[in-house]
């Protein structure tokens, strides 16, 4: 492992400790935040100074704390959005390549139909239909995101399906979740895991886009994006307080970006 | 028709050789760690002189044969050594002055035409990128000598088959065209690494005359990597031997096969030994333990691969089914194992038919017919250990666990001949080729079958690894009284293991009968043509051949002889052997 890490380029390593302390910062929250989450401790706007190391929001709340909780919540959130993703989208990937025929040929065209929508439009009638709750958006984001996870594992299980012991299990009378779990799915873990990386950024992207909009988190959550909306009025008093956010949001993406790069570059077998 | 000229002897000094290698130690790369795999050869090549390298796979025969170039693969370095062309050192120059040898005055010729040829151009427009972009030849003038030279090496119609693109010729054709076009600049060296290796012995015959014909012709020297000793006796005036990157012994062809000093290369010469004696065939009365019926059987409609198949395989007794690639050999056990359903006819286990199609058998009925792959590499999953793969079959089948279940893994691993302490736990990529293929029969065996079908189970192999495969197999044969049908292409390996012999073209059982009958004259005519283009140990075979063949009025003028047996759909005969 530390030999593994030792050849790390430089990216990959701030990645990984930018990941590191963000999940340090989301698991610690409540020892970390110096106020709680929705607690109201000072007037609207305050500037940054020694009571509020970061000045508080529109409603009075410590900013530094909303941060603090929030990566809590948008992480925990995002990172389960991907797992329902995954898990869905690897499921039937898999379903398609071994079965083939009408079962891939449905599956396939309904993937090909829900991703020619425009994922933002896509989400935002869904909730507007479905209701803006925590759950329904999870789902939603979710189910978009299978799609291109569907077609990952579809086409990378396509290679493995028509592999001798693939048939060689076939012969045997094996049934199709022992080919999926045990012949399958191991040989095709290395993408898959690259590909989760990026999913969750995107996922991550997602959700803060929607809060932005209104329509994902809820207040008063603390959240990311909804947090940009809420003190964007600052910013043209010149105050980067809003940058905040965001900026926490363009850093673990860059740093989930560079791990991942890493990790595609060693599964790819290139050498230099 | 234009003739080509030799090429011109550039140095006067007649003396020094064409090609000098000197402590040539070259380096991969695992991991991080550089391994030494080459560990200084030297190697001299006079011009117009032809030098056969042999030795196994992972002998390090292609790094060198590159490395003459100047090259190294990627993964790899030339760490010390000389390699001098025509008195200049290639590895001193840049990589810019090397590249103006390449192509030009050493050519080189790989294993796969069907891989090399860029699909998506004709094959006149790759062989003119040499001569263009060395700068010889104007492209009226290497279109030209083009048809030339596709005549010289005997493809069919040289006035127009450059125009086709690389997938509406055949493999053989293919081969003789990817010569053709690294003799293009005319080179002093050509470097073969194992150019008749992926084609059927029919079409073998044909692209080894028309290269050696035209190497000789042209005084070009050679060197010509290959693991067939056959091969290589029909080439080479010198052979070199190669072991795990070390110089074993080198000598005169004659010479070499007449009298080989080391133990490897006796051991080498010797491979071709091992052979069973024929068991008779039981009595009529006797139910064999499988019986094909009239089966045919095609992927497409209207386009049948397998037509009024019929023959049994009794209790203890091997068939070999033999052919070429593209005969249907392979289908055939598809249709045993329900893979492919047969439109029609049926196949008997023990006497009671078994459903057509494999989601209709019972566990039982699957658990008696099992199968042994070709390719070690891809039958195996590389993520399960030796414990998985061959614990699977006995859990599943006979329910065993825990103790007893590890009880009998380790007995599976002690009868393939690998230590169960040492293996049990490892997985596919640590293993060998021929360890893999010992996991492979462990994995039929451990299903306890009746029937055993092997699809070129050593084709991919190494000869002396082969030889052990052979042997074992023929030994938990005769111990579990098992019948076997074994498909392959490979006549000599009939010779050694059949009781009884079928042999297929174009989807039809040409000719059946007891090994005895089968092998000794007289043929029908296709199997005689197939005995007759297996390469001999005797450097005047393929001369011998040849002659008998135009005697008899076998051409070989276009290779139409051999490569009638192809499919019709030339595309098909593209494809690897028959997998």
């Amino acid at each position: 492992m530390w030999r593994l890490l030792r050849t790390a380029p430089p990216t990959a390593i701030f990645g990984m400790l930018v990941i590191v302390i963000y999940a340090i910062v989301a698991i610690f929250a409540d020892g970390l935040a110096p106020f709680g989450e929705t607690e109201v401790v000072g007037f609207e706007y305050e500037p940054w100074g020694d009571d509020f190391l970061l000045g508080t929001d529109n409603l009075g709340r410590d900013m530094l704390s909303r941060i603090i909780y929030g990566a809590r919540n948008t992480i925990g959130i995002a990172l389960a959005t991907t797992f329902i993703a995954f898990s869905v989208g690897v499921f039937f990937g898999m379903l398609a390549a071994i079965l083939g025929r009408w079962v891939d040929q449905i599956l396939s065209r309904l993937v090909d139909v829900m991703m020619a929508i425009p994922a933002l439009l896509f989400s935002l009638l869904l909730l507007t239909v479905f209701g803006t709750s925590i759950l329904t958006m999870v789902l939603v984001i979710a189910a978009i995101e299978s799609t291109r996870v569907f077609r990952l594992a579809r086409a990378t299980a396509m290679n493995v399906v028509v592999m001798d012991f693939v048939e060689a299990a076939k012969l045997r009378g094996e049934g199709l979740m022992w080919l999926a779990s045990r012949e399958i799915l191991p040989n095709i873990v290395p993408p898959l895991v690259a590909e989760f990386g990026l999913r969750f950024c995107f996922v991550f992207l997602a959700i803060s886009a929607l809060s932005f909009l209104g329509l994902g988190i809820q207040p008063p959550t603390a959240d990311w994006g909804s947090m940009v909306r809420d003190n964007a009025g600052l910013i043209t008093f010149g105050d980067i307080t809003p940058l905040l956010p965001a900026g926490s949001i363009a850093l673990l993406t860059v740093a989930v970006n560079f791990l991942v790069d890493w990790m595609l570059h060693r599964s790819s077998g290139l050498r230099t | 028709m234009p003739t080509l000229e030799k090429p011109e002897l550039q140095t006067p000094a007649q003396d020094t050789p064409l090609l000098r290698i000197r402590n040539l130690t070259i380096e991969a790369q695992t991991g991080d760690q550089w391994i030494q795999i080459v560990h200084g050869i030297d190697l001299d090549l006079d011009r117009g002189e032809i030098v056969g390298l042999i030795g196994e796979s992972g002998a390090g025969k292609s790094t060198v044969g590159l490395a003459a170039m100047g090259f190294a693969r990627q993964g790899c370095r030339i760490t010390q050594g000389t390699v001098e062309f025509d008195g200049t050192d290639l590895l001193a120059l840049s990589e810019a002055a090397r590249r103006a040898y390449r192509g030009k005055r050493i050519a080189y010729v790989a294993q796969s035409a069907a891989a090399s040829f860029n699909p998506a151009h004709r094959l006149i427009d790759q062989y003119v990128e040499g001569p263009l972009r060395h700068g010889l030849q104007s492209r009226r003038e290497a279109e030209f000598s083009a048809k030339a030279l596709f005549a010289r090496l005997r493809l069919p119609e040289p006035d127009v088959i450059g125009f086709r693109y690389p997938h509406q010729v055949s493999g053989g054709q293919l081969q003789r065209a990817i010569t053709a076009m690294a003799m293009s600049c005319k080179p002093e060296l050509i470097v073969f690494d194992e150019p008749t290796t992926a084609l059927d012995v029919t079409t073998q015959i044909e692209v080894l005359t028309t290269i050696r014909d035209v190497v000789r012709d042209l005084g070009t020297a050679a060197i010509y990597i290959t693991h067939d000793l056959a091969v290589v006796a029909q080439m080479a005036d010198r052979i070199k031997v190669l072991l795990r990157g070390e110089h074993v012994e080198e000598a005169p062809t004659r010479e070499m096969l007449a009298n080989p000093q080391e133990d490897y290369t006796k051991s080498l010469w010797a491979v071709r030994s091992f052979q069973t004696d024929a068991k008779a065939a039981p009595p009529d009365h006797v139910v064999p333990t499988i019986r094909v019926e009239d089966i045919s059987a095609s992927y497409r409609p209207g386009q049948m691969v397998l037509e009024d198949i019929s023959f049994c395989v009794p209790k203890g007794q091997t068939v070999a089914i033999v052919g070429e690639s593209g005969s249907g050999k392979s289908t055939v056990a598809r249709a045993i194992t329900g893979l492919l359903p047969p439109l029609s006819g049926r196949v008997l286990l023990d006497g009671e038919p078994l459903p057509p199609r494999l989601k209709d058998r019972s566990k039982d009925q699957l658990r008696r017919i099992q199968m042994i792959y070709q390719m070690p590499d891809t039958a195996l999953n590389p993520k399960q250990t030796i414990r998985d793969v061959v614990g699977r079959p006995i859990r599943f089948y006979r329910g065993l666990t825990g103790k007893a279940l590890d009880d009998e893994v380790r007995a599976l691993l002690s009868a393939i001949e690998l230590e169960p302490d040492v293996y049990l736990d490892r997985r596919m990529p640590q293993l060998s080729g021929g360890q893999k293929q010992r996991v492979g029969i462990a994995r039929a065996l451990a299903a306890e079958p009746d029937f055993l079908i092997c699809d070129e189970i050593t084709s991919a192999l190494d000869q002396l690894v082969a030889e052990g495969i052979l042997r074992l197999l023929d030994r938990v044969q005769s111990d579990l009284g098992l019948a076997c049908a074994f498909i392959t292409h490979d006549l000599a390996t009939v010779r050694a293991i059949a009781d009884h012999v079928l042999v297929m073209q174009k989807g039809r059982i040409v000719e059946q009968g007891p090994k005895a009958d089968v092998l000794t004259p007289p043929h029908h005519e296709y199997t005689e043509l197939l005995l007759s283009s297996v390469p001999e140990m005797d450097p005047d075979w393929l001369d011998r051949t040849i002659a008998e063949r135009e005697e008899r009025g076998i051409g070989i003028s276009d290779g139409s002889a051999a490569e009638a047996a192809a499919p019709d759909d030339p595309a098909a005969a593209l494809q690897p052997s028959d997998s």
